[in-house]
Formats: structure tokens, sequence, C-alpha cells
């Protein structure tokens, strides 16, 4: 997808501004998910699930070459082909590959953030492919032309009214169709799409190192499908999906369900386990493409690595207020909302996307909801000073810092300061030369500082005694 | 038992009167206060924003300035948990900076936590109480309670409210910087909002930010920092 994390504070102010029904959307269904999610992580011992489940991701990461080793080993065991990619190409090369040999002329595919990251969809139409998203939320967007707002729901942004004239300038059911008869629609052009397609892509929630089983949680039944009834299946794995054991996904998939949609389990769960046997139904063949795309660089970054055990359950996007106000549109790449903006600066440097890390208050509800409780404020805090030690930080900000410093680094020029503000309202031609000022005054009115500061009023409490 | 009180450049600019009221309250409780006068800023908006070499002059000056002090209390969170959990990793092995975080206190934290008070007085007998937790002092500090009981003890009506632990949009710096979604942040704890007399939180910051935004939304509204209404807890409205 086209990069634009640049981009995000005009992007996030157009949006608000433009189409104020993102946010209504938004709002809605993240405090939805968010009731959810807190009423799941209510109902178990939180603390303890999300210490181990952490415990456990650090683990794999720290013995990452180990645990890659085991996985290729077991999967080509269970008759899967194993493909490394370190970016995009291999995957491309791969894909061009499988299409040519099977004469692939349709594909469905299950959702996948890393197939994103990869720019699957479009490789696949460039070579010919008729590529279907299942998922219905991903589906809705690919017919827009959209990118996902949401890792796990991609159409979080859309209003139903939205939803009933795409489905009507397409498929021409009423403005007023009810959401199951639209989903009726969508099921009946996907169900061909099934039945017809040579090739099934996927992601994988994790991979499961001792066993070589993939897993996979969904709501819809999609992912099955598109997983055993193409005759080829290839799936996209970001290295840091890894999990040791098969018992790990004893915790992993039911706390990646409460912090997702506060489910209990996903409806459906499919452990992958190679290719069919001789006397099996399934995929004949199955490919599985471990995908570094940057998380090599990521683990070796002491600042940053942590980010590397999320499960991308999107809990974080749910939880947080900022978030909320746009959904995953302004923030201009892949992954968005607090988890997009200490990633994407791994995964795109920071060159690119060093507004993301700005995109918080820091209130840290995200860290609350994460189910592997990645410290992303203080993730957060480290990129936003190595922009700063890159000179990424505006022009006018490293003035206004240094101002800053030296003001407050000098009782005088404090106190001086502090008149300065008392000679406030500054005369309006002033004013439009102090952005900043502006940018506060415009949604909430003229500074009012008390009129005199309490380093003046102590001076007369000073002695006083009791209570005053 | 002596107290350094550390106003917070914001309180002491835009709410001077709740310095004065943590003063008296902190006196009447039989404890003395002192004013460092060298006192300026935590350094927050510097570290916050990546710039932590001024934030770094900033801390050392400050933990210089409160070194002697036998505790430190502010009434804001948010400054509270800079010098309580940020000086120590913004100054590594420095031994002031973990002592001085040994020291520090938000205000209603100090009061239930080191005072032992949980009652100030009555002097809130009926009042409709609209409080907002910010998010340092929530998530940060771990101070939640405190100030729920203080005010509760004191008579007061706590509002249930949906968004209470909802991020206001202030966020220093990100106020100016992303001033729209911002906005749009306060718009939702405004609409929320119950039918309060008066809006409180431990916080300049986000009270300075919501005061402006139910202004400029036509919502007259009393807003006043816990200390202003802990005071009139133990006093009465004055």
């Amino acid at each position: 997808m086209r990069v634009k994390a640049k981009l995000y504070p005009k992007e996030a102010a157009r949006l608000l501004q433009e189409k104020p029904s993102v946010r209504a959307s938004v709002t809605g269904a993240t405090l939805h998910f968010e009731r959810n999610r807190l009423r799941a992580y209510g109902e178990i011992d939180a603390e303890a699930w999300r210490e181990r489940a952490r415990r456990i991701k650090d683990h794999v990461l720290t013995h990452l070459d180990h645990y890659l080793e085991l996985a290729e080993k077991r999967l080509r065991e269970n008759g899967v082909q194993v493909h490394w990619a370190e970016g995009p190409e291999e995957a491309h090369r791969l894909l061009r590959e499988v299409v040519a040999r099977h004469g692939v002329k349709r594909a469905v595919k299950a959702k996948s953030m890393l197939t994103e990251e990869l720019g699957v969809n479009p490789l696949l139409e460039s070579l010919g492919v008729e590529v279907y998203e299942t998922d219905l939320g991903e589906y809705l967007i690919q017919l827009l032309g959209e990118p996902p707002s949401h890792i796990v729901g991609p159409a979080i942004h859309l209003s139903l009214p939205e939803i009933q004239r795409l489905f009507h300038d397409r498929f021409g059911t009423p403005l007023d169709a009810a959401p199951e008869a639209l989903a009726q629609v969508a099921r009946g052009v996907l169900r061909e799409a099934f039945l017809t397609a040579e090739l099934g892509i996927s992601g994988a929630n994790f991979l499961v190192a001792e066993t070589g089983t993939l897993a996979v949680m969904e709501n819809e039944g999609n992912i099955r499908l598109s997983t055993s009834l193409p005759r080829v299946h290839v799936a996209f794995v970001g290295i840091e999906k890894l999990l040791p054991r098969f018992q790990d996904l004893a915790l992993f998939l039911p706390l990646t369900a409460r912090a997702a949609t506060g489910q209990r389990l996903a409806t459906f769960v499919s452990l992958i386990q190679g290719s069919a046997q001789p006397g099996e139904e399934g995929p004949e063949e199955v490919h599985v493409v471990l995908v570094d795309h940057g998380r090599t660089a990521l683990l070796a970054d002491p600042e940053a690595w942590e980010v590397l055990r999320c499960v991308r359950c999107g809990a974080c996007l749910n939880a947080c207020p900022v978030y909320r106000q746009t959904g995953g549109h302004p923030y201009g790449y892949v992954y968005s909302g607090p988890i997009g903006a200490v990633l994407d600066p791994g995964l795109l440097g920071l060159e690119e996307a060093h507004p993301l890390p700005h995109a918080s208050t820091l209130c840290g509800a995200c860290q609350e909801a994460c189910p592997v409780k990645i410290p992303i404020p203080k993730l957060l805090l480290a990129w936003r000073h190595r922009a700063v030690e890159q000179g990424l930080a505006p022009t006018w900000e490293k003035g206004a810092m240094r101002a800053f410093a030296q003001v407050m680094g000098s009782p005088a020029l404090y106190r001086l300061f502090s008149k300065a503000l008392r000679g406030l309202p500054l005369p309006q031609a002033l004013q439009d030369h102090l952005p900043l000022l502006r940018a506060w005054t415009e949604g909430r009115g003229p500074l009012k500082p008390s009129p005199r500061p309490f380093h003046e009023l102590w001076r007369e409490i000073k002695e006083e005694t009791h209570g005053g | 038992m002596r107290v350094a009180l550390f106003i917070t450049c914001l309180a002491d600019q835009f709410y001077a009167e709740a310095g004065v009221a943590a003063v008296r309250l902190l006196r009447a409780l039989g404890v003395e206060v002192d004013f460092p006068e060298g006192q300026t800023c935590c350094g927050q908006p510097a570290f916050n924003a990546g710039h932590w070499g001024e934030a770094r002059a900033l801390a050392r000056r400050t933990i210089d300035i409160f070194q002697d002090a036998e505790y430190v209390v502010l009434p804001s969170g948010s400054c509270t948990s800079m010098v309580k959990n940020h000086y120590p990793e913004l100054l590594p092995g420095n031994r002031e900076a973990l002592a001085l975080s040994g020291k520090t206190y938000e205000l209603s934290q100090f009061l239930v936590q080191v005072l032992g008070v949980e009652k100030l007085g009555e002097g809130l007998k009926g009042r409709r109480v609209a409080y907002h937790h910010g998010c340092h002092a929530l998530r940060e500090l771990g101070v939640k309670e405190e100030p729920l009981l203080l005010l509760q003890n004191a008579g007061a009506e706590l509002l249930p409210w949906e968004a209470a632990e909802e991020c206001c949009g202030f966020g220093g710096l990100f106020s100016v910087k992303l001033p729209e979604v911002s906005l749009a942040m306060a718009s939702r704890k405004v609409a929320t909002l119950p039918q309060a007399e008066v809006l409180t939180s431990t916080d300049a910051g986000c009270l300075l930010h919501l005061a402006g935004r139910l202004g400029r939304l036509g919502r007259p509204l009393r807003v006043a920092p816990l200390a202003t209404l802990l005071w009139e807890a133990y006093a009465g409205q004055s």
C-alpha cells in the first residue's frame, strides 16, 4: 500500500472535518469492543494470563533462531513447503511461481495484515488473478478500494447507510436492506468464489514450532473455507508469530479472543497441520512463507523490540481515545492506533513514520488493554526521543523546546514569563504569528491566567498560621 | 512533618488559588509547608516530546531544589508521575532521582496514604461533583480511590460518568500539535458529562482544556482543581 504516515496530522484533521460519520462509527464500535474486553478480562485472572503470555512471547523472541529452525523442520515433516521472505520481493516471486504453475485464475483470501504489508492483492491482480477478500468487512473495503482501518474490524469506519449504498450500487439491493440481507448477498458471491478458486491465501495467528501447526482464529468461517477448499494454500506468517509448544495455544487462543472481541474463544479456530494426505480432503499443496520484513531489525533494537510480542488483537486500538476519533486511515500505513504508532516506525523507518508516535496523549489505556503487556507508552517515548536525536523534530519545536528549557531553567526568566503571560490577551496581530497559541485558543477560547501566580501569592500566605 | 510544595508551572500560572488551598489544607492537618522558590517546571513537556536533553536539565535542577525536603507534594498527577516514575528513567543510576521519587506524592495520595486522612470535613455536603480521572494519576500512579474517597467523605455526590476514566485529549503538546483530534476527544468528554455543579480533577492541564472546551460549547460549569475542592471539604465553600 502507499505509505502516507508522514501526513498523519493533516489527514486526521481532514477526516474529522470532512467525514464526521467516521468518528461516530469508530467510537461506537470500539467502545463496544472495549466493554466486551473489560467484561472478558474480568472473568479471568487477567494479570496472570497476560504475564504468562508476555513471558512465553519473550522466550520465543529471545530464542527466535532456534524456534524458527524447529518450525521449519516440523513444517517440512508435515509436507508443507517452507519459504523465507525478507520482504515483498521474495513473497511476490513465490506467488508468481504458484500462479503460473497452477494456472490460477481466482484466489480467495482470508484477512491478513501481513499480506497488506506485502502488497499481495496488487501483485495478484497484476498477474490477472481475480482476488476475493472473504472476511465480510475486508470484502466491503475491497469493493470500496480502501485499506483496512482496524486490525480486527477492517470496515469499522463504515456506517450502515454507506454499506447499503455500496451494495445498492453494486448488486442492486434496496437502499434500506437489512444487514442480514446484505450479508446474504456477500455470502452468495463469496460461496461461488470459494468453490472455484484455485488458490487460498491466509495469514496465521500463531505458528507452533514444536508441531508445525498453523493456528487461525475467525468468526465467519471464511478462513476455514479459504484454507481448505482451493487446491493450493499459501500462508504468510511473520516470524514473530511463533509459539514454542502446542499447549501454549491453550493460553493464547482464549486470551487473544478475549482481548480482541471479548469472546472466550473465536467462533472458529483452524489448526492446520500440513497438506491433505491420500484419502483426505483439503489442499494438495501448502506453502508457509516466513516473513521478516523489518522484524529482525526490530528484534535487535533494545528500545523497540517489545512490539514484536504483538498478537494483532486490536485491543489497543479499541482502548485508544485518539484512534477512536478517526479510525485507522489517517495513520497512512497497514497498522494504525497505538500498535501502529510503535510498529510502523520500525517497519518503515522514522523518516517515513515519525509523526505516528505523536498520535497519543500517553494516556496509557493501550498498555492496560494489551494481552501481552507491550509497554506502548514507553515505546512511544523512545521513538519520539529517537526522532529528535535524528533531527526529525520540526524546526519550530526545536526552537520552542530550547526557549522553554531556558525559561524554566532560570527562576528570573520564569518570573518574567509569568509577567508577560499576564499581559494577555495579546494583540490579534501577534496571536496570528503564534500558531501554537492559536491552535489552543481556536477550540478553547483565550488563555486566562490566574490574576497573580501562586509564587506571588505565596509571599502573602507564607506566614499565615493554621488554616488561614 | 514538613512538606515541600511543588506547585507545577501550570497550576502556578492558571490555578494559583489551588496552591493556596493546598497550603492551607496541609497546614490545617498539622503539616508544615515550604515552597522552595527556585522551582519552575518538572520538564515533562520536553520529556514527552522526545527532547530529553532539555528534560534532563530541568529534572536535575528540580532534584536539587527538592533535595532536602522530607516530602514533596504536587497538586498534579501528571507532574508527580514525571518526578516519581520518569526522573529515574531519564537519569539512570542517579541516586538523588531515586530518593526524590520515593518521597514525592500527588496531593490526595499524600493525604490518604501518608497522613492516613480519609475525611476532611463535610464542606461538600450535597454538592454534585463530576470527577475526571487524569490519565497519569490513574494509570501511572494508581491514584483512583483516594480523590473519590476524600470527596465522598466530605459529602459530595459523585456523579456517574461513562467517560470519567477516558483521556480528555489534553496531552500537553498534543493539544496544539493535533488540535482537531484533541478537541474531538474533549467533545466526547463534554458530551457524556453528567449534570454537575462542579468538574474537578488532579490535573491543571486537563482542567484548562476541558474548561476551555465547555466554554466554547456554551456549557457554563464551574471547573475547579481537586486541591480547591479538598480545601472546601475542610473549610466549607468560601
